[in-house]
């Protein structure tokens, strides 16, 4: 089975159960590079899926929670080589892991060397906020080698037949960014959000994922009457900021 | 993706930029350029694309700008022959005037064009972002003179050095937005302002200030800079009695040279672009970016940046803010892949002394950023006697004096004997 089929499984298990999947997203290595390990297994054991972050000096689509803690794991020498050393030494996981990277430092670790690296320290997919479709197929061939997706995002601003084709392009599962805007914002979820997430939903093959935005229990149980998981990420990075446990915020929202 | 280019290659992209055929219908000047921006701003992009096709080369459109640059801007700028310098340096020195357009550079003719274009989109607002606060001003003017308003992103470590300029923008009615994320320059000025425009894709319109990031941004600012190229060209011949040999602009994101060198791609002309080499040419103490960086993806385009090994962008150094940038316009990148365009540098020092020696002999105080083609001019006009010169003056230095009161003019104050 190719490794993107088993995070769509993870996120069906998960639906199976009368849940939503939970997606938790930290970035890597922060705040202390020396706790990544055991942070990842601790919400991998809440967590049905974990959306790793890797650090970039210009997180342009990300607000100020995630913009602190890519400098911060910059800062303290974390990069997507440290990353891969420290999952191979960590040995399985159990639960799937997705990569979110800018493209830069995909391209300058090298496209196959990364889907090598990737699958063999049990990547699934990659999520690549700023490579458009138009621009994805070098590394979407790549990935598909190893048998791992890359993860199309759909946003409120995208128009209709745009959504079928990152629906159809997708794979593992369709991130659907729920507000016009940027990560950690606190505005709440949009009023009209219901029927955006249906609206992809009756496009997508494969099971969807809503992100940006989702800070408590009750965002949870909005998104997850229309959409198949929650990928919950500046929330619990500034739990990790607090010196809080992640694992005890994430039972909060459900989960494994 | 590939940056090297075979020399059949190298020249049929060459033949087809300057037959106008670059940028491709994907956005590439040949391996560079292209379109890397989250799926929030696709769709902005893509109407964006649609209004230059539609509107640029529209005659009522370029009617309205031309009229613009003519009676606002005050174009066509003077070409001005520069006697002593030539006589100090040996070769016959011309310079093109920007820094006599409105506001004081070559910016202007990138911000009324495009803020025109943002009336005809409809955008209910502008942001722009800038670095020596030229194209904040800039914007800050074209917008009040179009009628829409604008908040200008700007680095708080360059709202510290370009203060006078802080205040003139106010002054035009634009909000200055603080960035205190990243490098506090105008790379982060622009990630800034990259997200306040996706909060509304379809309201704002983000008004670009150099040829640089996603398509259509480097093919737009460089149409709407060639003005600088093409009325120096005819300037030459009718003034000058020719072409010139060679000829000098500084780089950052590259406006003024694409500008100046576009238009002259054809003619046999060595065109030579100067980054800022800085105090050093390690990593992190200059922004010459084509001289010492490696292809990757920096803010919308694939292009030559100043990274380290893990592909993450290194902050710079420059003494001039508008040439303080990890990345450069992608056509530049295509220009040095193909060797049609030199690319050198200038440190912090070499552009100081050549600030002063312009002011002394031919009474012109340019800005720091223009400082970096002077002293390249200087150096190969030794080498080059009797060659004739036009050096691209983009800017004024009126907006550099906080930083150069912190260099003691060497020359003037004699005490008498």
């Amino acid at each position: 089975m190719p490794a993107h089929e088993r995070l769509t499984a993870a996120i069906v298990t998960a639906n199976d159960d009368n849940r939503p999947a939970l997606v938790p997203f930290i970035t890597a290595g922060y705040p202390e590079p020396g706790e990544f390990i055991n942070t990842l297994r601790a919400i991998a054991e809440v967590g049905d899926v974990i959306e790793l972050g890797i650090p970039f000096s210009d997180p342009m689509a990300d607000g100020m929670t995630i913009q602190r803690s890519s400098y911060v794991a910059l800062q303290e020498g974390v990069s997507l080589e440290w990353i891969f050393g420290e999952l191979e030494m960590a040995g399985v996981l159990g639960t799937p892991l997705v990569m979110m990277s800018y493209l830069n430092p995909l391209l300058a670790f090298g496209y196959e060397r990364l889907a090598e690296r990737a699958r063999a320290t049990g990547v699934c997919a990659f999520i690549v906020p700023d490579l458009p479709y138009e621009e994805c197929e070098e590394l979407r061939q790549a990935l598909e080698k190893e048998g791992l997706g890359l993860i199309q995002l759909v946003t409120p601003a995208t128009p209709r037949e745009r959504l079928k084709m990152l629906c159809d392009a997708s794979r593992g599962f369709v991130y659907a960014v729920t507000i016009t805007g940027i990560t950690g914002g606190d505005a709440g979820l949009p009023d009209d959000l219901a029927d955006y997430l249906d609206d992809v939903a009756s496009v997508a093959e494969i099971p969807v994922c809503a992100g940006f935005g989702i800070r408590g229990p009750d965002d949870v149980a909005n998104v997850a009457r229309h959409a198949a998981g929650a990928i919950v990420g500046s929330a619990l990075v500034e739990v990790l900021e607090e010196g809080r446990d992640p694992k005890a915020f994430l039972r909060t929202l459900g989960g494994k | 993706m590939k940056s090297q280019l075979g020399a059949d290659e190298a020249r049929f992209l060459l033949e087809a930029q300057i037959n106008g055929e670059l940028p491709d219908e994907r956005g590439r000047f040949g391996p560079f350029g292209g379109r890397y921006v989250p799926e929030t701003l696709v769709p902005a992009f893509e109407r964006l694309e649609e209004g230059v096709r539609r509107y640029l080369h529209d005659r009522e459109f370029q009617h309205d700008y031309r009229r613009e640059l003519r009676e606002w801007v005050g174009r066509p700028t003077a070409l001005s022959h520069a006697p002593q310098l030539s006589e100090r340096w040996g070769t016959d020195v011309w310079l093109k005037r920007e820094d006599l357009a409105h506001t004081g550079a070559h910016k202007i003719n990138n911000a009324i064009g495009q803020a025109l274009l943002a009336k005809r989109l409809g955008a209910k607002r502008v942001i722009a972002e800038t670095g020596a606060g030229q194209h904040g001003v800039a914007s800050a003017a074209a917008c009040a003179r179009v009628g829409l308003p604008c908040s200008v992103y700007m680095g708080a470590v360059d709202i510290e050095r370009q203060a006078p300029n802080v205040d003139r923008m106010n002054r035009l009615g634009a909000e200055v937005v603080a960035v205190e994320t990243g490098d506090k320059t105008l790379r982060a000025a622009i990630d800034e302002a990259l997200r306040n425009w996706v909060t509304d894709p379809s309201g704002i319109y983000y008004l670009l200030g150099s040829a640089v990031g996603a398509h259509p941004y480097p093919y737009l600012v460089r149409e709407l800079q060639s003005v600088i190229g093409l009325e120096a060209r005819q300037q030459m011949i009718s003034q000058a009695g020719g072409l010139p040999d060679v000829v000098f602009a500084c780089v950052g994101g590259g406006s003024n040279a694409i500008g100046l060198f576009y238009p002259l791609l054809a003619d046999d002309i060595e065109l030579v672009g100067v980054e800022a080499g800085g105090t050093g040419d390690g990593l992190g103490e200059n922004a010459a970016t084509l001289a010492t960086g490696t292809p990757g993806v920096l803010q919308g385009s694939y292009t030559m940046i100043l990274q380290d090994g893990d592909g993450q962008v290194q902050e710079t150094h420059s003494i001039s803010a508008g040439l303080d940038y990890s990345g450069v316009g992608p056509e530049h990148a295509l220009l040095q892949a193909t060797g049609r365009v030199r690319y050198v540098s200038a440190s912090d020092d070499e552009s100081l002394a050549a600030l002063e020696e312009l002011c002394e002999t031919e009474g012109i105080l340019t800005a720091l950023e223009t400082s970096h083609a002077y002293a390249a001019a200087r150096k190969w006009s030794q080498e080059n006697p009797g060659k004739r010169v036009l050096i691209g003056n983009s800017g004024r230095g009126d907006k550099d004096m906080p930083t150069l009161t912190k260099y003691p003019a060497r020359i003037r104050t004699h005490a008498r004997a």
